[in-house]
């Protein structure tokens, strides 16, 4: 019997070795890819997240003006691909005198875009919450900021996660486009091996990098949720 | 000094008009019981008494300090919103459907006030609220969430919340109206008990029972006006008004 596994196992390995070699070469470089995609993505949810709360604040706020401006980046900022913004952020900003590294570029453009959705998935959050919330808080005595800080929002968050959720995955993925202007992330590590070496399995290894990803943050956002669901 | 003094008071929601000329004084240690059918305007009076509301005519004193006046060309005008919060602070609120901080516990709930507006320690916040809990019952309750109590219980804790904030006067808005039958006697006592330790109240209730014996004063509501005022004996036994009369027929 141990035999019989013995004659099995041993000629596929054989069969794969030199796949598993080839692999354990390009491993490095596609790891120090993806550490630039998580850079990028973790600047842009550390950045996009407040960013997007104080856009959603001004959207709902009593000022029409405030809300007309923001509805406005909204409107641009989900209005055209994100990969335009990079490029004018990257390749349009330097005819304005600004001229960015393309990390940087990347950062600033994913961050600008992302915050917009969220403003947007957390204005709908806001606007979910009873208003009894609000009169609750009122009668205690709390300003209109107190109330929102210590009462709404608190209670935003649980109910934003699963979109939030949905977002951020979106974002692992989305962070392949910086390989247009030249970014060394995990896409770009792929595709130079690819080149190089006339394969197709480093599109598999990035493709299970890019699994493992979305497959820890969805795990994590649970759970947040978990957390968070104590009180209901 | 009346704790509350509101004088010819009117309020539309865009062509309604909810409040027609609504004159109201309420003294220290009073308890009144306001009735009506539904849609008369009682939710809208306290409303508007607590700042909930904004009011189109007319003028609300409230321990003598002015929230909203009549100018000399008899436009009401409100005092600066940081006045009128500090007089707000002379009244508690308790809803008809709780609200409560669904994030937060029982006693996160009624120490939340004291800390962030009137910035009580919070230790001595704490032993504020859970004075009030073992008045109102719920101690064993301190660390539960909203969603695990009942309409009863939430309600109590509603009740402490507001009193947390050590209001001078109390509004009711139908506290037991979205409770099941068995559960209002609870939260009745709590009211009963408040009222026997002098505590000023406006109460908006359907609990003709409760009106009549705990009220000094009963006030009868019908289409944005008050119809009828008195003691209870004299609305419930010997009513002046056809209006008042045909309400009591239909919920006695
Ligand atoms: N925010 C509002 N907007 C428009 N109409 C309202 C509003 N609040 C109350 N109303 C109307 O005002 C009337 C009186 O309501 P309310 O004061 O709640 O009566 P009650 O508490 O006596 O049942 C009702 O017809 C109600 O529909
Ligand atoms: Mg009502």
């Amino acid at each position: 019997m141990q035999q019989l596994l013995l004659d099995i196992v041993k000629p596929a390995l054989e069969v794969i070795k030199p796949t598993l070699e080839y692999i354990s070469r390009i491993i490095v470089p596609m790891l120090q890819g993806t550490v630039v995609t998580l850079e990028l993505f973790f600047i842009t949810i550390v950045f996009s997240i407040p960013l997007g709360v104080l856009l959603a604040l001004a959207r709902i706020s009593r000022y029409g003006f405030l809300r007309d401006v923001v509805g406005g980046y909204i409107w641009l900022l989900r209005g055209t691909p994100l990969l335009l913004q990079v490029f004018f952020v990257y390749y349009g900003l330097p005819n304005f005198g600004i001229t960015l590294e393309n990390f940087p570029a990347a950062c600033i453009a994913f961050v600008l875009n992302y915050a917009a959705y969220f403003a947007e998935i957390f204005r709908a959050g806001i606007q979910s919450i009873d208003k009894g919330q609000y009169e609750g808080a009122k009668v205690l005595g709390f300003t209109y900021w107190q109330t929102m800080w210590r009462i709404i929002l608190p209670q935003t968050v649980r109910r934003v996660l699963p979109p939030v959720c949905n977002e951020a995955i979106t974002l692992v993925k989305d962070t392949a486009l910086v390989y247009a202007i030249g970014l060394g992330e995990l896409l770009r590590a792929t595709k130079i091996a690819v080149s190089r070496d006339a394969v197709t399995s480093p599109f598999v290894v990035a493709a299970v990098f890019y699994l493992v990803m979305t497959y820890v943050l969805t795990k994590a956002f649970d759970q947040l949720e978990r957390r968070y669901s104590i009180y209901e | 000094m009346y704790m509350i003094e509101a004088k010819n008071v009117y309020k539309s929601f865009g062509d309604l008009q909810v409040l027609k000329g609504i004159s109201l004084k309420v003294e220290k240690g009073e308890v009144v019981a306001v009735i009506g059918p539904s849609g008369s305007g009682k939710s809208t009076l306290l409303r508007c008494l607590i700042h909930l509301e904004v009011i189109d005519r007319g003028s609300i004193i409230i321990q003598g300090q002015p929230m909203a006046y009549e100018d000399e060309k008899g436009k009401t005008e409100y005092v600066p919103d940081k006045q009128i919060r500090q007089i707000c602070k002379k009244l508690g609120m308790v809803f008809q459907n709780f609200n409560l901080f669904p994030h937060k516990t029982v006693l996160e709930n009624i120490i939340e006030a004291p800390i962030v507006v009137n910035k009580v320690p919070k230790k001595e916040a704490i032993d504020t609220a859970e004075a009030l809990l073992k008045r109102v019952g719920l101690i064993d309750k301190k660390d539960s969430y909203p969603s695990q109590l009942s309409g009863g219980q939430k309600q109590r804790v509603a009740i402490a919340r507001a009193l947390a904030m050590k209001p001078d006067i109390m509004l009711f808005d139908e506290p037991t109206s979205a409770l099941d039958p068995e559960l209002t006697g609870e939260v009745l006592k709590v009211m009963r008990d408040l009222a026997e330790d002098r505590m000023t109240m406006v109460v908006v209730t359907h609990e003709m029972g409760f009106a009549r014996e705990v009220a000094d004063r009963i006030i009868f509501m019908d289409g944005g006006e008050i119809i009828e005022e008195g003691l209870p004996e004299e609305i419930f036994c010997n009513p002046r008004s056809d209006r008042t009369r045909d309400f009591l027929k239909q919920v006695l």
